[in-house]
């Protein structure tokens, strides 16, 4: 599951490591956001949206995808 | 007043808190996160610190213990909830609050005094004597310690109209003291009945003239008073 920040609210993480960025060489890199990756195996992926409303993501500031293997 | 304050693996303000509640009014204990009766108590208080550790994100996981069941039953019949800073973070998480609590806007962990606006909810507006105005409906400021590093409120604009409309916002930062970045300067909420009340600032550490203020009394008095309404 990928879990991100919803889109327009401030992540101050995604603006740090973006501020950083020139720094380093990087340039013309924006709208940089940081959020989180939950792996597991499950036998039934039929829940998974489930399991992301209601524990690995907050559905008021945050969307999540999953990723099936 | 009986009153219980929660203890999750990872609590850290408990202690405080149960001195705070007992100053307020009455006698206090501990309810440890596996309880899942809550005995005859009278209000809860969940107390500030990393329960769980803070995994996921903070409160996310404490919600689903045994003593937030029966304390999601004790708000549903009426009963007052106090969360305080990591407490506020678990009834957001749990849905009994509105909104959510994020990353500072800094990024950094901020400890320091705080001037904290108090706001009547409505029901105490219709009491004869009542405040009218919208200005009156501001009480004496507070000035309590703050400590944390995910305490920026944060609602969607429609839910923040909503809180203002239905006389939810609880605590404002005075101008200026906005340290962290919240919406419309929100410190604490309360729950559409007005017996769930959550805070960032720590009215348990300011209990005391040693400390410096014992403004922070206030809060646990306005929930005996929310007891004795209701």
């Amino acid at each position: 599951m990928l879990i991100r920040p919803k889109e327009g609210i401030l992540d101050p993480q995604g603006k740090a490591v973006e501020r950083a960025l020139p720094a380093l060489g990087f340039e013309g890199i924006e709208h940089v956001h940081v959020g989180r990756m939950v792996e597991l195996e499950a036998e039934d992926p039929e829940r998974l949206a489930e399991l992301c409303e209601k524990l690995l993501a907050n559905p008021l500031i945050e969307d999540y995808e999953i990723q099936t293997f | 007043m009986k009153w219980a304050v929660l203890q999750f693996p990872g609590s850290c303000d408990e202690r405080d808190a149960l001195q705070a509640c007992t100053l307020a009014s009455g006698e206090a204990r501990l309810i440890w996160h596996e309880e899942r009766d809550l005995g005859d108590v009278e209000a809860v208080v969940i107390p500030g610190g990393f329960s769980y550790g803070d995994y996921l994100r903070a409160g996310a996981i404490a919600r689903f213990s045994p003593a937030m069941e029966a304390v999601a039953e004790f708000a549903a019949a009426g009963g007052p909830v106090l969360g305080i800073c990591n407490g506020f973070q678990v009834l957001c998480e749990a849905g009994l609050l509105p909104g959510a609590l994020l990353l500072n806007e800094s990024m950094r962990f901020v400890c320091r005094q705080v001037d904290l606006v108090p706001i009547a909810p409505l029901d105490a507006l219709s009491t004869p004597g009542g405040a009218q105005s919208n200005e009156r409906r501001e009480g004496r400021r507070l000035s309590i310690p703050a400590k944390h590093g995910e305490g920026r409120y944060y609602a969607p604009e429609d839910m923040l109209d909503a809180l203002e409309v239905n006389g939810q916002v609880a605590y404002r930062y005075a101008s200026d003291h906005n340290f962290n970045g919240s919406a419309r300067g929100i410190a604490g909420v309360r729950n559409e009945a007005g017996n769930v009340v959550g805070l960032m600032p720590h009215p348990e550490h300011a209990v005391d003239p040693l400390t410096g203020s014992t403004d922070g009394l206030r809060v646990f008095e306005a929930v005996a008073a929310a007891r004795a309404r209701a």
